[in-house]
């Protein structure tokens, strides 16, 4: 535990210096950089993918990957919009979007879970499913003129906080804490890092590994759920491809984190410092002139950085080890190998 | 991705000898079958509501489209035989299909081969690119191929910007070779099938190639064993960037306009493809044949789902739904082909 | 250690100046087409009084950036709107994002606000996704002329290729002319969403009335993925055999039918027409799979809008029905209703003049 808690510290450390050389390199870039205004409309674009960060990354701890994430916001905003404009009380219709939510993520923890099947693979059907569900739901139709007291999410601040702060992030902040709290320090919680180490020791250990998994995917759904009606609100607009494309960057996010993609290690706030990092860096490129053709080249090269600079340690130290000053080959080395410590793609760092 | 009983007992048994080996071969033998026997079932079903199904131009309408797919199978399959993943095979075929059909409108007169081998350079620079730093960097595949996804597409908006590559730059003798077939089977379509089935032989019969199921199945024992496994799982990238270079040309064969979207999102339909084929995508077991099964299959059902008139909105949602079913089954047919692996192992000691 | 410095200093200002070198120009050619501009000849009589503002900050924001028929559009090399504001001594950037999706789109309209913008030129993603940015926009002042896909509840002006219901009629007779007024079509269209298209097919179907012995069989969506809009033209053919003519208004769509009946045997028995850049469809003009084809310049639509968010801008006009402008070389122009300025009628391409084109 100590030893992940130092790698942990040791990334997060990281990536609170990154975090803070791309607010200094913003700053100098743009004098909009940190104004109130531009924070807010960062807030905009990437509260609700900030949000699907968290239960995205208690899923890839306990070593599965959800890629229908931005699917079900989708499914979720056709849904708001078609019963809408029929005319339901909002109420009824959070209520039933919360429980669709649910069922959409059941269904991927079931089909993990008791069908066996590969969650990459799984995912990647639901994805397109739960798009597809949104299609029929809305056809070729656009449902705006949401009431102006949910709309007003997109347009106001929260009040005391200078402008700056949208709901969707007070919400991430205020989320992001109730799954800190749950991923650090329940027993759940700690499950996962066992269940994402091995999911074998840690069914004999006795957690219920199949149970947490489909509570996980569960849990995934509700949040996207709220995703997609905090963002068919901030955009006025329920239409089938709400939300196209952003599992990606999604999963780009948890994995500049630090979350290991082979499961057992990561934390939550790895998690909120890449969003910040993540956000930060695209707004600034966005203030400045550079070109937006070369903007997915930055998110690859911080990705890059993510992982290299991580086993940046590891590496060397193995370095130190071959120096022309220590001829000695390693115990274990088959002898007949001469190339440098045998790399392989896939052992855990 | 952690390991799972689930993805130990998908692992053929050892090739320890005479027996054992036609084992292997009677393993890969059932699960192609189950595919082929599926397929058949479904184009069973879909001539009985709409014979012109079977037209001899819709065949041939499916062979062609299914071509791009199946060659980026092989390529994927080699892959995660070796437990990795190769996300950027979208963004290298996209970077291809620009840059090699591009050739033809700055040099007039260039022979096609010379196009094909610039196809397949660029593709094999890329996967050298991604073999480097999976092999040498120790760092997961998924998220270097992830990072390069992105910087490959943007490397190819960069260059592309607004430009494309249009039909009336290509000679006609380009455009023709999707047209070509002899006794009404595509002449592609055959070709592909042969490059398949030298994959598939490389990878049953030649022992770098068996080498990969065994990194597959255990990275650790496999290096212990002695087999050089970085350099075995940087050729598996290197070579599925250059049949994804290969398929972008002819991509551009088939399509005839190129931007710099094209090949966008493949990367989810190839690992779709590689899934119901059988490969397992925790490594260590799958045939290229499957693969390439996998990816007719899929295309198949597109071509159904078009055929029937289904309305259009409901295309995709019944996409996502075979797309799990597929996957199901293929799983079905694993277990019940452990279950009997494991008793005539058994029997066999 | 000073030498160091400035060397890696220059060095940095080189790669610098490379990347915004890569951001400035775009390689499409220039563009000689002579599609018909709107009313009179008589050049100088704008009803605007005083002189135009210059040194405005325009920022272009078109759907997405790597797209061929924006960057015809927006360019200064092919004419665009670029183009002209560099006549007008105005400050053009175009700037959006690559993914064609609101999500991908408002990021680039804040920053041009924050950038100071005082004109946004925008080509719509979503009718209704943009309101809450773009309403935030005109409260502070800043002109927001739409061009290409409206926004028609947020915007100041909307600049329209050709008259909606044009464009709709004329493919349709386009079609009709070429089947003799007989035979089953079907409609290749873009994503099921899309504004545009849908505006356009709802004009077909009405023109279609004006001929009963053709009918209309099925419209399928090719989501603007040469992939999807191939496979869906695929299962046209097989599914109706009496095919006799596709419609697929929208370049994607119309270049991947060509490519399916260019291929296959039923070039020549099936007619394709629709909307479609030039030279994407230069080769099966020239072998015969498509007869004509309609567009419209989209280097002058660029070139209008800019000339007429800077007159909405200056103060000239403010969108009422009947005001007139000037927009340089295109002539005068008359503000219609829903303060929307036509370019002109579609133009149609076919042999006789598609190789006077370079877009």
């Amino acid at each position: 535990m100590s030893d992940r808690l130092r790698s942990a510290l040791r990334w997060e450390s990281g990536l609170a210096l990154l975090v803070l050389i791309i607010g200094v390199v913003g700053v100098t870039v743009s004098a909009q950089f940190l104004t109130s205004n531009n924070l807010f409309n960062v807030g905009l674009s990437y509260g609700e993918i900030a949000i699907m960060t968290l239960p995205m990354t208690l899923i890839i701890i306990s070593g599965e990957i959800d890629l229908s994430v931005a699917s079900i916001l989708g499914m979720c905003s056709a849904l708001l919009g078609v019963l809408w404009a029929k005319h339901w009380p909002m109420l009824g219709i959070f209520a039933l979007i919360a429980v669709v939510g649910l069922a959409a993520g059941a269904v991927n923890g079931l089909l993990v879970t008791r069908l066996g099947l590969p969650s990459l693979a799984v995912t990647i059907g639901t994805l397109a499913l739960y798009r597809g569900i949104a299609t029929i739901l809305l056809g070729p139709n656009t449902v705006a003129n949401f009431p102006a007291t949910y709309t007003n999410l997109g347009v106001n601040a929260v009040p005391f906080t200078g402008n700056a702060m949208t709901y969707s992030v007070a919400l991430f902040i205020v989320l992001a804490v109730i799954f800190g709290v749950v991923l650090h320090a329940t027993p759940f919680g700690r499950s996962l890092y066992a269940m994402g180490a091995s999911a074998e020791a840690a069914r004999f250990a006795g957690i219920r590994v199949k149970r947490n998994k489909t509570i996980l995917f569960m849990v995934s759904g509700l949040v996207c759920a709220l995703a997609g009606v905090l963002w068919t609100f901030r955009l006025d607009t329920a239409v089938q491809n709400n939300g196209v494309g952003l599992e990606l960057d999604v999963v780009a996010i948890v994995l500049l984190a630090g979350v290991s993609i082979f499961g057992g290690k990561g934390s939550i706030i790895g998690v909120v410092l890449a969003v910040l990092a993540f956000a930060g860096l695209q707004s600034a490129l966005l203030l400045t002139n550079f070109n937006q053709e070369a903007a997915g080249i930055v998110t690859g090269a911080l990705l890059l950085l993510s992982v290299f600079g991580r086993n940046a340690a590891a590496l060397s130290g193995r370095f130190r080890k071959w120096m022309p000053a220590r001829p000695g080959r390693e115990p274990g080395h088959p002898a007949a190998d001469p190339s440098p410590i045998p790399p392989t793609a896939s052992t855990p760092p | 991705m952690s390991t799972t009983l689930v993805s130990r007992s998908e692992r053929p048994p050892a090739a320890a000898g005479p027996s054992a080996r036609r084992l292997t071969e009677r393993a890969f033998r059932i699960r192609e079958s189950g595919i082929i026997v599926v397929l058949a079932v479904f184009v069973a079903v879909t001539a009985s509501v709409q014979p012109r199904f079977l037209n001899i131009t819709n065949i041939q309408f499916i062979l062609i489209n299914t071509t791009v797919f199946a060659l980026l199978a092989l390529g994927e399959t080699m892959v995660v035989i070796s437990r990795n993943y190769d996300l950027s095979v979208g963004s290298v075929l996209g970077l291809s299909a620009y840059l090699s059909a591009n050739l033809f409108g700055q040099h007039h007169g260039i022979p096609i081969v010379a196009v094909f081998l610039a196809g397949l350079g660029i593709g094999l620079a890329c996967g050298l690119l991604n073999g480097i730093m999976v092999s040498a960097g120790r760092v997961p595949s998924l998220v270097v191929t992830l990072a390069t996804l992105y910087i490959f597409r943007g490397v190819d908006i960069l260059i592309v910007g607004g430009k494309e590559v249009v039909a009336s730059s290509l000679p006609s003798a380009f455009l023709d070779i999707p047209k070509a077939t002899v006794f009404g089977i595509p002449d592609l379509a055959i070709a592909i099938a042969v490059v398949i089935g030298i994959g598939a032989y490389y990878l049953r019969s030649f022992r770098s190639g068996r080498e990969l199921y065994a990194i597959g199945s255990n990275p650790d024992a496999a290096r212990l064993a002695g087999i050089p496994t970085g350099r075995r799982v940087f050729m598996a990238f290197m070579v599925s960037g250059a049949i994804a270079g290969v398929a972008g040309v002819l991509w551009a064969a088939q399509y005839g306009t190129v931007d710099s979207t094209a090949g966008t999102g493949y990367e989810l339909q190839v690992i779709s493809a590689v899934v119901v084929g059988g490969v397992a995508i925790f490594g260590g077991s799958g045939s290229a044949v499957g693969a390439a099964l996998g990816a007719l299959l899929l295309n198949t059902i597109s071509s159904a789902l078009y055929v029937l008139g289904i309305s259009p909105f409901w295309d995709q949602a019944i996409w996502g739904f075979l797309l799990i079913v597929a996957i199901s089954v293929d799983r079905f047919i694993s277990v019940r082909l452990t279950a009997a692996l494991r008793v005539r192992g058994a029997r066999h000691e | 250690m000073k030498l160091r410095q400035t060397a890696w200093l220059t060095g940095s200002l080189v790669m610098v100046s490379v990347l915004l070198a890569a951001c400035s120009s775009s390689s499409s050619s220039s563009s000689s087409a002579t599609t018909s501009t709107s009313t009179s000849a008589s050049s100088s009589a704008s009803s605007s009084t005083g002189a135009l503002k210059t040194g405005l900050k325009v920022f272009i924001i078109p759907k997405n950036l790597g797209n061929n028929y924006f960057t015809t559009a927006d360019s200064a090399n092919s004419g665009g709107a670029i183009a002209a504001l560099d006549t007008l001594g105005e400050t053009g950037t175009e700037t959006s994002g690559t993914a064609a999706t609101p999500a991908s789109q408002i990021p680039a309209i804040q920053a041009a606000i924050s950038k100071g913008a005082n004109v946004l030129i925008v080509s719509a993603t979503d009718p209704t996704a943009l309101c809450p940015t773009l309403n935030a926009a005109m409260k502070r002042g800043i002109t927001v002329i739409t061009y290409d896909s409206d926004a028609p509840t947020c915007r100041d002006m909307f600049i329209n290729q050709a008259s909606t219901a044009q464009i709709g009629t004329s493919e349709v007779d386009v079609l009709a002319s070429e089947l003799h007024d007989t035979g089953d079509i079907a409609i290749v269209s873009a994503a099921a969403s899309a504004t545009n298209q849908n505006a356009w097919i709802g004009y077909m179907k009405q023109e279609l009335t004006k001929y009963p012995n053709m009918k209309l069989v099925a419209t399928v969506y090719g989501n603007d993925d040469p992939t999807t809009a191939t496979q869906v033209t695929q299962g046209l053919l097989e599914q109706y055999p009496n095919l006799k003519g596709i419609i697929s208004p929208t370049t994607v769509g119309i270049a991947a039918a060509a490519a399916v009946l260019d291929t296959s045997k039923y070039r020549g028995k099936v007619a394709l027409t629709g909307l479609g850049t030039p030279d994407s469809l230069k080769k099966y003009v020239s072998d015969g799979t498509i007869k004509e084809f309609l567009l419209w310049n989209p280097a002058n639509l660029g070139y209008l809008a800019a000339y007429a968010a800077v007159e909405f801008a200056s103060g000239h006009i403010n969108g009422t029905q009947g005001q007139t402008f000037s927009a340089g070389k295109l002539g005068t122009f008359t503000i219609g209703a829903d303060k929307t300025v036509l370019l002109g009628p579609p133009f149609t391409f076919n042999s006789s003049n598609i190789n006077q084109f370079n877009f």
